[in-house]
């Protein structure tokens, strides 16, 4: 601690090294919030549903898109970014999903919220397995903090089913 | 600084600093503001440099007592006798030889 210059390093790496242990206790606080996400979404509308050239099969759709996510946000939070996946199943792969539309949620206050929209990512299969599947539509959310580890869960809405035929 | 005003300065940086992270760290959560916890510790930095840092008179209290100059005076270095030793050899052989 002899010079101005001594004491001011010191000073300074014991700064940033308690700004650590910080930033680890703040990320630890995170467990002690117990969200409780909720979320519908329906489906309003196929638009149109038709063979590719390729030969794949290719879906429009309009839903309606409703969450309550509020739970999910914590002093640490910074954003969420949550998006909507088709998921079935078809005689070549176990499982699909198919992202179908995402947004990124900012704060608390917008966390609440009611969306009608088309898709707004391609909903196209691999192959043309797509008539008269059933498939689950999964609200998928990734909590990204300030500081620490990324949390990522999902709500499962099953019970929804492609038309029979291509219109 | 003298000695015991580093020790001091030491000390103090090292408490400041703890307790301004521990009140950032309880207001940030209490109030649920991340940025409020950052902004109490980087004001608690600044403040915690401007305290221990620069040479303040209070870390002076008990200087080093240097010896007062007319006291030295009194009391010379030694002078290096390389000169006189030489001759003092010389004379040794002589006698031993004779």
């Amino acid at each position: 601690m002899h010079t101005f210059g001594y004491r001011a390093n010191a000073l300074l790496t014991y700064a940033l090294t308690i700004l650590a242990l910080m930033c680890t206790i703040a990320s630890f606080s995170d467990n002690f919030n117990f969200p409780s996400p909720s979320a519908e979404i329906q489906v309003l509308n196929f638009n149109w549903f038709q063979k590719q050239p390729h030969g794949n099969d290719e879906v429009s759709l309009t839903m309606n898109i409703t969450a309550d996510l509020q739970s999910l946000f914590t002093w640490n939070t910074k954003q969420l970014f949550i998006f909507v996946a088709a998921e079935y199943e078809t005689p070549q792969n176990s499982v699909n999903q198919v992202s179908l539309w995402d947004a990124i949620i900012p704060a608390k206050e917008h966390a609440k919220f009611w969306f009608q929209t088309a898709n707004k990512y391609r909903f196209v299969d691999q192959g043309s397995n797509l008539r008269g599947k059933e498939f689950n539509l999964t609200l998928h959310w990734h909590v990204m903090p300030k500081t620490g580890k990324m949390l990522a869960d999902k709500l499962v809405m099953s019970g929804f089913r492609l038309p029979e035929e291509y219109r | 600084m003298d000695w015991q005003g580093q020790k001091q300065a030491e000390l103090w940086m090292q408490i400041l600093l703890l307790v301004f992270a521990a009140v950032a760290l309880a207001t940030g959560y209490i109030i649920g503001s991340f940025r409020m916890m950052m902004l109490i510790y980087a004001g608690g930095v600044v403040f915690t440099t401007l305290v221990t840092v620069p040479n303040w008179p209070f870390f002076n209290r008990h200087p080093l007592k240097w010896l007062d100059p007319s006291e030295a005076e009194k009391h010379p270095k030694p002078q290096k006798a390389v000169v006189s030793k030489d001759k003092k050899k010389s004379s040794k052989k002589v006698t031993a030889a004779g």
